[in-house]
């Protein structure tokens, strides 16, 4: 009885205590950084089939990013040290195992390990159910590459969830208008898509959109095989035998240099134009296995399809000497991340050296036009919390000489041209011709 | 018209590659009663091990093309002979005698392990063999553009099954390792060293696993967990033949093969249904698979 006394009283103590800094971070004071430091969970795939094409690159390129941030070698405006004066720690999670598993680490990143920010996230799905969970704990979370169009439809009014990334319907009507302007007299089309919700919402948004910009075109051919199949012989005989102009794919990773491999070695991409919405993410391995001209998207303008401005030239830069390898897409949107993160923190109003409460971050980034390594960002779309670009396609040439492939003939859409407006979903717009677009 | 001999065609392709795939399953749970889910792994370190040789034999130009197709099988038997080997000796005969169930959970670990080994040897960045596969060149048969790759996969098949079957049918080891299938007891007590048996049939198995991943590799990008992937449609061609029957695989795998193709051509919405529906259907009618035998429970 008397230690339950004691008990209470010293949690009559410690209560005004726990009281004061639970008001502190309510009021979304600048609180000390704990042990000094911003601390980042960085959460991408570290293994399966997801790893090499996506997981890698990103958590390269956040470590180059890191580093560089630390040391404060940056071009400006990110020239401070680290975060807003705090130095960069970065705790690299595995996306691999699924939601649940997700959600679990989640938890332990923001309660256990008590990052700063969370920054991370391919899997659509690992992202619809980090998102609650993040807006619960008033944990400050960037989602740097998922693609779902649902994020900000299942919650219309985020506080602490952004995606710096460009939705995926983005880039089927990019590429949509990609073959308007390349390939007008292009009639049969074929498809092929892995089975499962991002295969199939990307067929849907290229057929929708070719429907409005090629109202002649007619689909002849889709096939949805397992994902990670790997073996495409059947899918290529029966593309070949409805004879398409186009093929579209929104393969990814092993599947998508499987397909290309497959289907080059049979002709079918000679007969027909490929259009791979995520092809830039294997522009150094295809060499001479693909065909010049494949229409290639890099998912927005990054990796071979990032501007050439300071940013973007110190990160190549700095990337290739770390890794001899330039960065992809991915790479290119986990830096994009980064210095989404960074800008928030340090337009949070708070010390330097001090890390800003996650809501002082959400405020600043919420509706923020900031500089990046793909140009200028901004945060146009989801009431502030979904960024909005253009998106820029291109076609695969392989140089014998230097045994290298490049991009040639890219035409970039503005943001304005390829995004659905918020209150309207992405078909919506679509089918009603794209209203509002701003097209160059 | 042109569909249907694309669907013969793509048929028989797929069907010579599950076969590969199946064969060296079939084989040890025929011999050994051990339902091998690290036989996907076994695939994977073959198209590991030939996906990182050969490409780095074309892509340094070294030499003659016919010595990386060499390179493709020498790697593949080495790798079945050092892996088989190794794990046999090392862990399966301390397991022998135990119960199916358990032998299905230590070879599951055995799958969670050698993926994890891949990845430390091998990375996360995937293998790209492409030269093997592309030198070949294609074919024009009956209006359809076909790999000759493919086309060499589905001879290496038919030799393979045929070779397996003689070995079995035809030759004194052959005999040995029917009476083994048979009743292992019985075998034991007329003087076969079945415990050497076991481990000449492991690694053969493992070899068939390394085997049908090496000669995969040109024809795919080799990435973490491809070995996973197969496992399942393995199974499934296994399950349909009756397990443990050369004969019931070749079979299996030509029944999925061809439904399979036929899915993809005229509904696709049905392909990834149709195998696991071949394989209902059969063991509605035969449980045992086509080629199974019923045996009698030993009390």
């Amino acid at each position: 009885m008397n230690n339950y006394k004691k008990r209470l009283q010293q949690h009559c103590k410690t209560l005004p205590l726990a009281l004061a800094i639970a008001a502190a971070g309510f009021n979304g004071a600048a609180v000390a950084a704990e042990n000094g430091k911003f601390r980042i969970g960085v959460v991408t795939f570290l293994s399966g089939p997801a790893a090499g094409p996506f997981g890698e690159p990103s958590a390269n390129a956040a470590k180059v990013l890191v580093e560089g941030l630390n040391q404060g070698k940056l071009p400006a405006p990110y020239d401070k040290l680290g975060i807003n004066g705090a130095e960069i720690e970065m705790v690299i999670i595995d996306e691999a195992g699924g939601a649940a598993k997700q959600v679990e680490e989640f938890r332990n990143l923001v309660q256990r390990q008590k990052v700063d920010a969370v920054v991370g996230y391919i899997s659509s799905g690992d992202c619809l159910a980090i998102a609650p969970v993040a807006e619960e704990l008033g944990a400050m979370t960037v989602f740097y590459d998922c693609g779902t169009s649902q994020l900000f439809t299942e919650d219309k009014t985020p506080q602490y969830v952004f995606r710096t990334s460009l939705d995926a319907a983005v880039d089927n009507i990019g590429a949509a208008r990609y073959l308007a302007k390349t390939r007008p007299d292009a009639v049969r089309i074929g498809g092929i898509q892995q089975n499962y919700a991002w295969g199939q919402d990307s067929w849907s948004d290229f057929t929708l959109s070719m429907a409005q910009v090629m109202p002649k075109s007619q689909v002849v051919e889709s096939q949805m095989p397992k994902v990670f199949q790997g073996q495409y012989g059947a899918e290529i005989s029966a593309l070949s035998v409805k004879r398409p102009d186009i093929i579209h794919s929104s393969f990814w990773g092993g599947d998508m240099e499987a397909l290309v491999l497959q289907a080059n070695s049979r002709g079918l991409l000679e007969d027909a134009t490929a259009v791979l919405t995520c092809g830039e993410s294997a522009l150094e391995r295809y060499k001479d296995q693909a065909p010049n001209g494949m229409i290639i998207g890099g998912r927005g303008p990054f990796g071979a399809f990032a501007p050439d401005n300071a940013l973007n030239n110190w990160f190549t830069r700095q990337y290739q000497a770390a890794y001899k390898s330039s960065p992809t897409y991915p790479a290119s949107k986990m830096a994009q991340a980064i210095l989404g993160l960074k800008f928030a923190a340090e337009n949070a109003g708070a010390q330097a050296g001090t890390v800003p409460a996650p809501l002082e971050m959400a405020k600043a980034m919420k509706g923020a036009t900031f500089e990046s390594v793909s140009g200028t960002v901004q945060m146009a779309r989801a009431g502030g919390h979904q960024a909005m670009q253009g998106i820029a396609y291109g076609e695969y040439h392989y140089d014998a000489a230097t045994k290298k492939g490049s991009v040639q003939n890219v035409i970039a859409f503005s943001g304005e041209c390829v995004t659905p407006p918020d209150g309207t979903t992405a078909h919506d717009w679509i089918k009603a011709g794209f209203p509002g677009a701003q097209c160059n | 018209m042109m569909s249907l001999y694309a669907v013969l065609i793509d048929g028989a392709i797929y069907a010579s590659w599950l076969f590969l795939v199946a064969a060296g399953l079939t084989v040890i749970y025929g011999v050994m009663r051990i339902l091998n889910m690290a036989h996907g792994s076994f695939y994977a370190i073959g198209a590991y091990a030939a996906a990182s040789l050969v490409g780095w034999y074309f892509n340094n130009g070294i030499g003659p093309v016919w010595v990386g197709y060499l390179m493709m099988l020498g790697c593949a038997l080495a790798a079945g002979l050092v892996v088989g080997l190794l794990i046999e000796r090392g862990l399966l005969r301390f397991m022998y005698g135990r119960d199916e169930v358990l032998m299905v959970i230590i070879t599951y670990a055995l799958l969670l392990i050698l993926e994890d080994a891949m990845k430390m040897i091998w990375g996360v960045n995937p293998y790209f063999a492409y030269q093997p596969y592309a030198e070949m060149g294609r074919s024009v048969l009956a209006g359809l553009k076909v790999s000759n790759y493919d086309l060499m996969l589905v001879g290496v098949s038919l030799v393979l099954g045929l070779s397996l079957w003689l070995w079995l049918e035809r030759t004194h080891q052959g005999k040995v390792l029917r009476a083994v299938i048979h009743d292992r007891e019985v075998a034991q007590a007329m003087g076969v060293n079945v415990r050497r048996v076991f481990t000449l049939v492991f690694i053969l198995g493992t070899v068939l696993g390394t085997l049908a991943g090496a000669l995969t590799a040109p024809a795919i990008s080799v990435a973490p967990g491809i070995g996973v992937e197969i496992i399942v449609l393995a199974f499934a061609v296994v399950v349909i033949g009756g397990m443990g029957s050369i004969e019931g695989a070749a079979l299996g795998a030509l029944l999925v093969g061809l439904s399979r193709a036929a899915a993809v051509h005229y509904a696709p919405q049905f392909e990834l249904f149709v195998i696991y529906g071949v394989m209902a259907l059969v063991l509605a009618v035969r449980p045992q698979g086509l080629f199974g035998r019923v045996l009698a429970r030993k009390i």
